[in-house]
């Protein structure tokens, strides 16, 4: 394999360069035949084009290659779609299995796409394999593409090689006399549309906007970026995102601050909008009942002072009060705390009668919390009551027990011994809501139900991302580019003297047109002839045939 | 010769990088929930907690014995089955140097008491009123139980209820 290619005009290129960096001399010889040559890259040797011979050189040329990055966009933007056509799993209910979930919802699909591993998508091993490979081909294709390019651009000499003009898609030959004055009009007038123009011997390059052949590097700079802002959200303390469930008068320590804070709820609130007050939704409010007007979390933040150990009393600074509401969240050092859910009206307290069955007199007043619930609760003149038993989310399990579910009084239930002057063993009384049991005999006494007291309960998503920022300069940097390549292009015109003739050649990147305008307009008033567009006069000609 | 062995270099190096990248990527999202449990291996971190007579237990005075921490609820029918059987097993290892801890997550004094009765459990019982302990040992769900030998290791983590054959068998296991 070759190391280097000299040149005729005694620069030295890198093995592979198609067309000389400095004059512009075809190198390859597949490309001396043809009628005009390929402009890509300036014609410089992809460098992993060339060498070819360790695992490494076989890894970086297979990245380097815009078929593998096209194929890596295609499949994902195609497992991106799938990924989209039933819920994620992080959505589906929480209390469902997966398994059965999706071919119970979707039939047969859905178990193939349970099987297939769609339901999962976005953090399976293989879309996060197909990430960095893309990650890894927008580096290495970029790189190996920028480099030789701008190597090019730089060692570019004004006078270039025949073939080079000739190949160009705009070529024109002009045999003419007097050409110093004209020189210096077209100088001027190029200059006056803002090229910057070059002499050299006579010969002149005139060139404008080379900063756009770098937009797709700025482009892909930026995805890059984005990408590393996505992989640093892995990264402890950088991202948290949790549920922070919260009842009135609870203050808990706020998940992800290794129990830096805590917050407590004050009060939380609905509020609907009033018939009679807010007169404009009044036809709304008849149609559909209510309408809300605000979700309202009152909380006060705190942060603890010291280092206690887990369990240990903790000393608490108060640092602020807030009003959550939907979009105004709480922020505090990088955390951000946003109304989500709520549940109204859960039971707090339960208040009873001991009362008479018969004669309906009662003998005290119990207030039970459902929280904290009492052993004893004492009444005046020898009567008591005692609770026996306490289900804060009563059922009857499958021996017809009564057992509690969970730890939430959803469905309270008690038993309780009620003693008093005539019955001092007392008696029993199993009480739930609208229900009465009485296990051990007929009673004279029971515990009537004389009120409940209840609190709401506000959901908080507790939000901290310390990445966004990078997301930002990233898509920033990525916008950039694409303005950076689309909204400018790189124009160059080249016009020399050859034996009584001048020679013109213009080659842009993008927008022929624009080019060919600016010809015709700084050729204006002399008598040098427009340059043909090879690539029309090719096609006319194919057509002709 | 240089310019291509720098080249070599260039490349292994941009590559080592990326694959570095990838690697951490996905040993991160695959741990990402394990990360946030508490694992094999950790140092059991440290807790002060009040039992229902009164008595304070600081994890780190039972350095030198195996600790069985166990997180339960009254609710619970699991940690409801297992716990007669760690009554038992205490009796035994109580005099080897292994103790039980077990953690209610924070119920009211009256049903973690009533329950305590009905089992006539002799191990110490504290209720993590804030849930603070629950919160440094990411417990979810119930029962949960730790195994911590004497040097405060933690040597296995069991989710689910346990049989005595087993909890007898793990016993032994942080016996020191």
């Amino acid at each position: 394999m070759k190391e280097v290619v000299n040149c005729e005009c005694g620069h030295v290129n890198p093995h592979g360069t198609i067309l000389c960096e400095s004059c512009g001399r075809v190198l390859d010889d597949a490309q001396k035949d043809s009628k005009m040559i390929d402009m890509r890259y300036e014609g410089s040797a992809r460098r992993s084009q060339t060498y070819n011979k360790s695992i490494i050189d076989k890894i970086w040329n297979f990245f380097s290659s815009v078929k593998v990055g096209v194929s890596l966009i295609v499949i994902l933007l195609i497992a991106s779609s799938v990924g989209t056509i039933f819920p994620q799993e992080q959505y589906i209910p929480p209390t469902e299995l997966p398994k059965v979930f999706y071919e119970k919802e979707y039939g047969f699909s859905g178990k193939l796409y349970y099987l297939l591993g769609f339901h999962n998508l976005y953090s399976s091993w293989w879309y996060l394999i197909c990430i960095a490979m893309l990650g890894t081909s927008l580096l290495i294709a970029s790189i190996d593409r920028v480099v030789p390019l701008y190597r090019s651009l730089k060692k570019q000499k004004i006078a270039r090689h025949e073939g080079f003009l000739k190949k160009q898609r705009l070529f024109g030959i002009t045999s003419t006399d007097k050409q110093a004055s004209d020189f210096e009009e077209i100088k001027k007038s190029l200059e006056s549309r803002r090229y910057k123009v070059k002499e050299e011997n006579g010969n002149i390059l005139a060139e404008k906007g080379r900063f756009s052949r770098w937009g797709p590097y700025v482009n892909h700079a930026g995805l890059i970026i984005f990408l590393i802002g996505g992989m640093l959200r892995f990264l402890p303390g950088m991202y948290v995102d949790e549920v922070l469930w919260l009842r009135e008068g609870e203050m808990k320590e706020i998940p992800g601050t290794e129990g830096q804070y805590a917050l407590k709820n004050n009060q939380f609130k609905v509020e609907v909008y009033d018939k009679e007050e807010d007169q404009t939704f009044s036809a709304a409010i008849d149609k559909v009942g209510t309408i809300v007007k605000n979700y309202q979390a009152d909380v006060t933040l705190y942060e603890k002072e010291g280092n206690t150990l887990p369990g240990e009393d903790a000393k608490f600074q108060k640092i602020k009060d807030h009003s959550i509401k939907v979009n105004v969240p709480l922020k505090h050092d990088h955390f951000a705390f946003y109304q989500v859910d709520y549940k109204l009206d859960e039971l707090s307290e339960m208040t009873f009668n001991l009362m008479n069955k018969s004669t309906k007199e009662t003998f005290g007043t119990i207030t039970i919390s459902l929280d904290d619930p009492k052993t004893m609760y004492k009444l005046q003149n020898g009567y008591s009551v005692e609770l026996m038993s306490y289900f804060p989310d009563f059922e009857f399990d499958e021996n017809q027990e009564p057992v509690t579910k969970s730890p939430v009084p959803n469905n309270p239930a008690f038993i309780f011994n009620m003693k008093t002057p005539d019955k001092p063993e007392g008696e029993v009384s199993f009480v739930a809501i609208q229900q009465t049991l009485e296990p051990l005999g007929e009673n004279t006494y029971k515990m009537a139900f004389a009120g409940v007291d209840t609190r709401n309960v506000t959901a908080l998503t507790v939000r901290k991302d310390l990445t966004l920022w990078i997301f930002f300069v990233g898509g920033g940097i990525f916008m950039i580019g694409v303005i950076q390549g689309a909204y400018w292009n790189h124009r160059r015109i080249w016009i020399q003297r050859k034996d009584g003739e001048i020679w013109l050649a213009g080659h842009t990147n993008k927008n022929w047109h624009g080019l060919k305008r600016d010809i015709s307009m700084v050729l204006e008033g002399t008598n040098i002839t427009e340059p043909k567009d090879q690539l029309e006069a090719k096609e006319v000609g194919e057509k002709e045939k | 010769m240089d310019k291509k062995q720098r080249r070599l270099i260039m490349r292994s190096a941009i590559l080592a990088l990326l694959g570095a990248a990838l690697v951490f990527s996905l040993y991160a999202n695959f741990t990402k929930d394990k990360v946030e449990a508490v694992q094999k291996g950790d140092m059991a971190r440290d807790f002060v907690l009040t039992d229902l007579d009164g008595n304070t237990h600081k994890l780190s005075d039972y350095k030198g014995q195996g600790v069985l921490l166990n997180f339960w609820g009254t609710w619970c029918k699991p940690c409801e089955y297992e716990m007669p059987f760690m009554d038992n097993q205490y009796q035994i290892y109580k005099e080897q140097g292994v103790q039980i801890l077990a953690v209610n997550v924070g119920e009211s004094n009256y049903s973690v008491k009533k329950f305590a009765e009905k089992h006539q459990l002799t191990f110490p019982i504290m209720i993590d009123k804030n849930k603070q302990v629950q919160t440094a040992y990411k417990v979810d769900p119930l029962p949960v139980t730790f195994l911590i030998d004497k040097n405060g290791r933690i040597v296995d983590t069991l989710t689910g209820s346990l049989s005595e054959e087993s909890i007898q068998k793990h016993m032994e296991r942080i016996k020191p």
